[in-house]
């Protein structure tokens, strides 16, 4: 079980540092998945099953999809097909793929000798979570939902700025529209320069 | 792991890298939550990283408009080329 | 009628209301009529209220009407409430009646100007406050009142104010009673603190019980009160306002600065006599004041060459006179001066007023001359009112008023034979200079000839207060004048009697005295001003005599002086600290602050990642910091 524990947090170190060395964004997106997956097993073995799901399903599922639609978006255009190609090119697999295994012979491993294993340390299962959540921090969810509101409103109004028609998708040249300001970005270039 | 995010934060230039980096920072501070909760057997620390998670959540759904808000202005994901501000 | 009492101040006030909401838009007839008919009420009502007084006198001798609660603080309770005894409705007759002939003669004598309705609106405004003033049943409304006549006399003093020297005649009337009100709000501080009420008559009951027969307190609080009687009443040493005060409309210049407000200063120390009575020191001052305030100001008025200055130092010496009497504890001659005073001046100034519109508002008596004739109302009410002012024996007002004085200075055991002495020169120099004014303004060659002739608006109040002036005066008759001193009866229940020591003189020779000075000034004035002209201008020619002009003429250079001793210090002070060594502290602090703020803009640079790195390694530093502590 310990030797489970390691090896998986040692491929999270590993795909981490590829995570965060990598120049392709669609390869570094892959390398964090692993790393989320493996961080997920890690939650496994310290006696956090539920963790470990929520981790698999949130991080690697739907953070990640997020992230790569995102990365689509962005590059819309005559060279996407070319760039999805040099992208997903069979080398591009082969570290990911790597580590994954290592991943899934773990986890195989650990589905095996279901039930024989006993963690190094006791499980805290989801009924305990689920009492202390809605026990004592009960606000902090609440908390917690009103952040999720916020972020989607947010979100939806930050993103959907294009509607209104200011720039377009993929108009390269078209800078005219920038200086009307009232991007975040921008708008310290309303300040008066020689404010001194 | 949360140095190598941090190390990420700081190295890169490309938004979506940095947004990246936050990522693993958060997931690993995640992590010490619930090492700690698992060390004293305490469900505190499982709560706590379910509360990271909403808040990574969020965060990448803001972050993830703000870069597509900056790329459509900019054309590039490259957050010193934002810098306009003359201080 | 005495719950009638409040009716007295609020008609005017109510008038001045109206007129200073409604006066632009009124024809001048109606605000006219508002404005006298406003303080006529007044009057008819103060009348009836001494009818009463006079057939049934309110127990104790006096009355008060409580209207409503001013303010409650803790252990101090102030109500807005009136108090009626003899000296208050003394003055409020006096201040009523005067004011409303005045107002009848100023709606001629102001026809025509643009700012008539805002005249009569002060001219109610100011018999209000002095209503107030003279009722108030505590220090603090009679306060009130006392800034209230401060602030009218400031805006009829400036009430020609397109011409910037009336402004600055204004302003240094105000400026220079702020130094007396100021004293005596530390008074009245002072009064508060020992006694612990204001209210008039349990303050006196206290005084007499907690301090002894010449307290230091006593002693401060009469002197600090002197200070702001001085500023008002323009004596000895804040007397210089008054004659530049001469600057307002001449219907002014009798009602506030001849007749009622200059007088208030005299009402304060009577009011508060109890005071003066526990402190020889406090009263001695007062008493030297006024005898030095006297000589100084007739020595000031004989070279004067400005009929309405003449007139103002005239009245400067004559509210001496009052000052005398109070100091002496000859209250009730004080009183009894001020009335006649306020009768004879009023009619002085509203006979000036007929003179200089005659003559095209020229005010230089030397331009005039042989008015006689032309003027023959004016030429006697001149006659009667100087004789009053100079007291003519027997026949005149001034004469009864002001030998009370003289015999209550001499005679009373806090007098003396020096104050009588100055008091008697003092006569001389009121009869010279008075007749000097009428010989050459109305004898001697003809300069100019009047043009217009005044109407009958203006005559019947300058013919009441002639005979006013004449008969005021036999309402107290001395003892060699078969002794009825109803006047002094009358006061007996508000003010105590002159106390009677022994003189050096019998009173009718005293008298005699007086009336010799009286006659001395007189042929002297005759025989330098008018049969030997040139005698008295070649006197003046003279180094000595020119000299002595000029000091005289300066009024003894006081102006002079308080130029030298606290407008140029505090003019140089200013311009020296024009950059405010104060303000230093603040613009340093801002030029720290602006240095800090552009030393900190070089951080913000836009740069995320910048922000990040500055982030973490503040974090970081704090991290170690916590953790080596």
């Amino acid at each position: 079980m310990e030797a489970i524990f390691y090896i998986a947090a040692i491929v999270a170190v590993l795909a981490t540092v590829l995570t965060v060395t990598r120049l392709n964004p669609v390869h570094a997106l892959l390398y964090l998945t692993v790393s989320l997956l493996a961080v997920a097993v890690v939650f496994y073995t310290l006696g956090a099953p539920f963790m470990a799901a929520l981790e698999v399903v949130i991080y690697a599922g739907a953070i990640m999809v997020l992230f790569v639609f995102v990365v689509m978006l962005l590059n819309l255009g005559r060279h996407t097909v070319d760039l999805e190609r040099s992208w997903l090119s069979p080398g591009a697999f082969v570290g990911p793929a790597i580590l994954a295994a290592i991943l899934v012979g773990e986890v195989s491993y650990l589905l095996a000798r279901s039930g024989t294993l006993t963690p190094p340390v006791a499980e805290v299962g989801p009924h305990q979570v689920a009492l202390a959540l809605y026990g004592p921090y009960l606000l902090g969810v609440e908390l917690a939902s009103f952040l999720l509101l916020g972020a989607l409103v947010g979100a939806y109004h930050v993103g959907s700025r294009r509607a209104q028609g200011r720039t377009t998708v993929g108009s390269r040249s078209d800078r005219t529209g920038l200086a009307s300001g009232g991007d975040l970005v921008r708008t310290g270039a309303d300040r008066p320069s020689g404010a001194a | 792991m949360f140095a190598l995010g941090l190390i990420g934060l700081l190295v890169r230039r490309n938004l979506l890298f940095i947004l990246m980096a936050i990522e693993v920072m958060l997931n690993a501070a995640g992590l010490a939550f619930v090492s700690a909760g698992a060390r004293w057997g305490q469900a505190d620390g499982q709560v706590m990283f379910l509360f990271i998670l909403t808040v990574a959540a969020a965060e990448v759904a803001v972050g993830l408009a703000l870069l597509l808000r900056l790329y459509h202005r900019f054309h590039s994901l490259d957050v010193d080329a934002a810098s306009e501000m003359r201080g | 009628m005495f719950h009638l009492l409040w009716l007295v101040p609020t008609i005017p006030f109510a008038g001045a209301a109206l007129l200073m909401i409604f006066g632009p838009r009124m024809a001048h007839r109606t605000a006219a009529f508002m404005g006298c008919c406003s303080i006529g009420i007044s009057a008819v009502i103060s009348m009836l209220i001494a009818w009463q007084f006079l057939h049934q006198p309110p127990a104790g001798g006096g009355y008060t009407q409580h209207l409503w609660t001013w303010m409650s603080v803790a252990n101090f309770h102030l109500g807005i409430s009136f108090y009626l005894d003899a000296l208050s409705l003394i003055f409020m007759l006096v201040v009523t009646f005067v004011s409303f002939f005045i107002h009848v003669y100023s709606s001629e004598y102001m026809r025509g100007d643009e700012g008539f309705s805002r005249f009569f609106a002060y001219m109610n405004l100011f018999v209000a406050s002095m209503i107030v003033l003279v009722l108030g049943s505590n220090l603090l409304l009679l306060y009130l009142g006392w800034e209230g006549v401060g602030a009218c006399s400031y805006l009829l003093i400036g009430f020609w104010y397109t011409d910037p020297k009336n402004g600055l005649a204004a302003q240094k009337a105000f400026i220079t009673t702020r130094v007396g009100d100021t004293a005596m709000a530390v008074g009245l501080y002072l009064l508060f603190q020992q006694l612990g009420t204001l209210n008039i008559q349990s303050l006196m009951q206290a005084a007499q019980h907690q301090w002894p027969q010449g307290s230091i307190y006593a002693t401060a609080a009469g002197l600090l009160l002197l200070g702001g009687a001085c500023g008002k009443s323009a004596q000895l040493p804040l007397q210089t306002w008054l004659p530049d005060a001469m600057a307002g409309p001449t219907p002014t210049s009798a009602l506030i600065h001849a007749a009622t407000m200059v007088t208030a200063g005299v009402y304060l120390i009577a009011r508060t006599h109890v005071l003066f009575a526990l402190s020889p020191t406090a009263q001695l001052a007062v008493a030297v004041v006024g005898a030095a305030t006297l000589i100084a100001a007739g020595f000031a008025a004989l070279v004067q060459d400005d009929i309405k200055r003449i007139l103002a130092y005239s009245t400067v010496s004559q509210i001496g006179y009052m000052f005398l009497g109070l100091g002496v504890g000859a209250w009730t001659a004080a009183i009894f001066h001020f009335m006649t005073h306020a009768f004879f001046k009023a009619l002085l100034f509203l006979a000036s007023g007929m003179v200089i519109t005659s003559m095209h508002h020229e005010q230089n008596i030397f331009k005039m001359g042989g008015l006689r004739k032309e003027l023959p109302l004016a030429y006697w009410a001149f006659v009667i009112g100087g004789c009053s002012l100079a007291g003519l024996p027997l026949v005149t007002a001034g004469f009864y008023s002001k030998g009370l004085i003289l015999w209550g200075a001499l005679s009373s055991p806090v007098g003396s034979a020096t104050l009588w002495f100055f008091g008697v020169i003092g006569v001389l120099m009121t009869s010279l200079y008075t007749f000097r004014l009428i010989f050459i303004t109305f004898h001697g060659p003809c300069h100019h000839k009047p043009s217009q002739k005044t109407g009958w608006l203006m005559g019947v109040p300058v013919i009441v207060l002639m005979t006013l002036s004449v008969v005021g005066g036999f309402v107290e008759l001395p003892s060699y004048l078969g002794n009825h001193p109803w006047f002094t009866n009358f006061l007996q229940s508000a003010l105590p009697a002159t106390a009677e020591g022994h003189a050096a003189l019998s009173e009718l020779g005293a008298e005699g005295i007086v009336v010799l000075a009286f006659f001395l000034g007189l042929g002297a004035a005759w025989f330098f001003f008018l049969q030997r002209r040139e005698l008295s201008e070649s006197m003046a020619e003279s180094g000595l005599g020119r000299a002595l002009h000029r000091w005289w003429y300066t009024d003894w250079g006081m102006d002079w002086l308080y130029d030298r001793l606290f407008v140029r210090p505090v003019g140089w002070f200013s311009r020296a600290n024009k950059k405010d060594a104060v303000d230093l502290i603040y613009t340093g602090t801002a030029a720290v602050t602006r240095s800090g703020w552009s030393s900190l803009r070089l951080t913000e640079t836009g740069r995320v990642r910048w922000y990040a790195t500055a982030l973490v390694v503040g974090t970081v530093i704090f991290v170690l910091i916590v953790a080596l502590l």
